[in-house]
């Protein structure tokens, strides 16, 4: 069995579907595929469901293109990680090689299917939300600055506007307001994980600069506070671009005064094991939080509630 | 190893692993066949045979 065990190992090919599937990282795509439906909708004008669709699919494909990409540079601190050491490329089960050319041909594939399918700018602005993750994120600031979940989170920002400019062809005021949105929850969101998870010491033996571990959990405190606090006016951008009306607005303000109060307790409990459970709170509420957010838009859209009129834009 | 490619036969589970993988890749492929096609056609819209050519 050594010559079969070593030839499938030179020339790849042990791993199955399901590792290639893992390399796009469904969960991920599954938010992915539901803020960019969002932008979609929420775009003024109409798109045709069908093409509707292919937008969505190239969207999840872009986003899982870079999941694999991100996995096959990462692999290295991957391994180093309890959270991450059974990934396909570190486990052994696909070879970085092969990752990456998978990760190539979804990312090059998706855009050009966006871009020629759909329009032209969609596929520019999904190639580039790729680079950034890709280039911008991974290879260059994750492991060089401790604001790296703020950089990640503009990555992770851009699928509504990719679905908003899939219809519109262009990006308007709209579009941005929903990317602020994502990208002034993730630091909140994730820093409570870490605080929560204790994952710090997961990245600190990685080399990976995570605010925690760089600046001590008092300050990354102290930042979940001032993001969630920035983030609260920025959920009512939507209603002043024509994006939003009433019910948005009424239980944006609601959802926005428990974010801050849930912000506001990690602030101030800070030890044990009230402190842990205020963590915990803040990150499992500020999941439902996002969701509850966009599904908002989608509900309006059902029940036919009117935009205000635009303020901006 | 020393760096040299063997020419054992893959594995019984070698071999179905990569046959699995193939049929989802012929499945892709197809798919993506079938959504250029139907793109197309959605498209075109309507009174394609009425248009000058």
């Amino acid at each position: 069995m050594q010559g079969t065990e070593t030839r499938a190992a030179e020339v790849g090919g042990q791993g199955t579907a399901g590792d290639f599937f893992a390399l796009l990282k469904p969960r991920v795509m599954s938010l992915v595929i539901f803020t960019a439906l969002v932008g979609l909708i929420a775009a003024p004008g109409g798109i045709h469901p069908w093409m509707g669709f292919v937008a969505l699919l190239a969207i999840a494909v872009g986003a899982g293109a870079a999941g694999a990409l991100n996995m096959w540079y990462d692999a290295d601190i991957d391994a180093l990680m309890k959270r991450t050491a059974k990934r396909p490329v570190p486990s052994g089960a696909v070879l970085p090689g092969e990752a990456l050319g998978f990760g190539l041909t979804l990312a090059i594939g998706s855009v050009l299917v966006l871009g020629l399918l759909v329009n032209l700018a969609a596929g520019a602005l999904l190639a580039f939300t790729i680079f950034f993750y890709i280039v911008i994120y991974t290879m260059w600031l994750k492991r060089l600055t401790p604001q790296n979940i703020v950089i990640g989170g503009a990555a992770g920002a851009f699928p509504p506007m990719v679905g908003w400019v899939s219809v519109t062809g262009s990006i308007d005021l709209g579009s941005i307001a929903l990317f602020l949105i994502i990208f002034m929850w993730t630091p909140p969101h994730f820093w409570a994980l870490a605080l929560w998870k204790k994952i710090n010491a997961d990245y600190s033996n990685a080399g990976v600069p995570m605010l925690p571990v760089v600046a001590g959990s008092d300050e990354t405190r102290r930042q979940i506070l001032i993001y969630t606090l920035i983030l609260a006016p920025v959920t009512l951008l939507p209603s002043l671009t024509g994006t939003t009306g009433w019910l948005y607005t009424l239980a944006t303000v609601a959802l926005d005064l428990v974010f801050i109060h849930h912000a506001v307790r990690v602030f101030r409990v800070r030890d044990g094991a009230e402190g842990e459970q205020a963590c915990k709170k803040l990150f499992f509420f500020s999941t439902l939080w996002l969701f509850l957010i966009f599904a908002l838009v989608l509900v309006e859209r059902a029940l036919g509630i009117p935009s205000f009129p635009a303020v901006l834009g | 190893m020393n760096g040299q490619m063997t020419n054992a036969p893959f594995s019984k589970e070698d071999m179905a692993r990569r046959k699995k993988r193939a049929l989802v890749m012929a499945l892709a492929l197809g798919g993506m066949v079938l959504l250029f096609f139907i793109t197309t056609i959605v498209r075109l819209g309507g009174g394609v045979i009425e248009r000058g050519m």
